[in-house]
């Protein structure tokens, strides 16, 4: 048998969440850590906490973290890592969070290339509210507040921000999206946010990941039918991979 | 035993027994305290390859290594 090697629930987030089952925040959470213990950095963080599902996470953490007002994580954050420029910041919001409510700080703060971390679960709807349509709803999904699907000549098309912040922002360090659908992705997902965390290490500037997660219980889908849907409907929208690597000149 | 298992975290989800390459994991017959059927190892089939853990949102699985 091959020799295996420990693995275990880094102690800052080994706690009991209130999360739905099947839900990818657990698993980018624990991500999260053990990027940072592998950066041996778990006694020099601060994490900014959105509303909505995000929440969550605060209640297991054992870690500095502030509960920001609606949306205003990018802000806070800012004003964290100017005060205290050597300690990690982290945002961890939703897409509802980041994108419809908080737009102007998430868009400013990537603007002003802030060296901040953000960290964005994209579940295509509001989770902890009832399952709103948001900013990242898929075409024709139906959702409690678009009941006959979204009709996008009306509302928009769904918003790709890692894309915008590669495209738009020369100085931002890092931009990746990456998934929590099964075991290679959900690797290739840590190897992207401990660049992210890297990046802000080295003071190189804005770094942010998104992460496609499922919300089984909004989509009415079981956990494992979630994940397919992820890997059917939304990846082809939403590509995953690093949109703007570390140290690459814009073009 | 190569995984330990806390029983009190599992929410049945069903992802590791999903991804499991052995297909070792089933759920168990007795309730935790949250209400669900908590999922169970064949310690005889498993390989200790750790994908259990790596999917798990709720941090039930130790593997010892």
């Amino acid at each position: 048998m091959a020799a295996t090697r420990e693995r275990k629930v880094p102690a800052l987030v080994d706690k009991p969440m209130d999360f739905c089952p099947g839900c990818g925040h657990g698993i980018v959470s624990r991500l999260i850590m053990e990027a940072l213990e592998e950066l041996d950095q778990l006694d020099n963080i601060i994490f900014p906490i959105g509303v909505g599902c995000s929440s969550n996470l605060g209640a297991g953490l054992e870690c500095d973290r502030l509960h920001c007002c609606h949306g205003r994580a990018g802000a806070v954050a800012t004003g964290m890592k100017r005060v205290s420029p050597d300690t990690l910041v982290v945002s961890y919001q939703g897409d509802g969070d980041a994108y419809n409510i908080g737009i102007a700080e998430t868009f400013n703060a990537a603007y002003r290339n802030e060296n901040i971390t953000v960290i964005v679960i994209n579940n295509t709807n509001f989770g902890m509210t009832g399952g709103q349509m948001s900013l990242t709803t898929m075409e024709g999904q139906k959702t409690s507040t678009s009941i006959y699907g979204r009709d996008c000549s009306v509302t928009g098309y769904p918003i790709r921000f890692p894309e915008i912040v590669a495209r738009e922002f020369p100085g931002a360090a890092y931009a990746a999206r990456g998934t929590v659908t099964n075991p290679a992705n959900i690797n290739k997902l840590k190897g992207y946010i401990k660049n992210a965390l890297q990046a802000q290490l080295n003071h190189e500037g804005y770094s942010i990941v998104e992460v496609l997660s499922p919300c089984p219980i909004n989509w009415g889908l079981t956990p494992v039918k979630a994940m397919e849907r992820i890997e059917k409907e939304l990846i082809p929208y939403y590509p995953i991979g690093e949109f703007k690597k570390r140290g690459e000149e814009q073009k | 035993m190569k995984v330990e298992i806390n029983r009190a975290r599992c929410k049945e989800c069903g992802l590791c027994i999903h991804n499991c390459p052995k297909k070792c994991i089933s759920k168990s017959t007795e309730l935790n305290d949250a209400g669900y059927y908590p999922v169970q190892i064949d310690d005889e089939a498993c390989i200790g390859c750790g994908i259990c853990y790596t999917v798990c949102p709720d941090g039930v699985f130790h593997v010892l290594g």
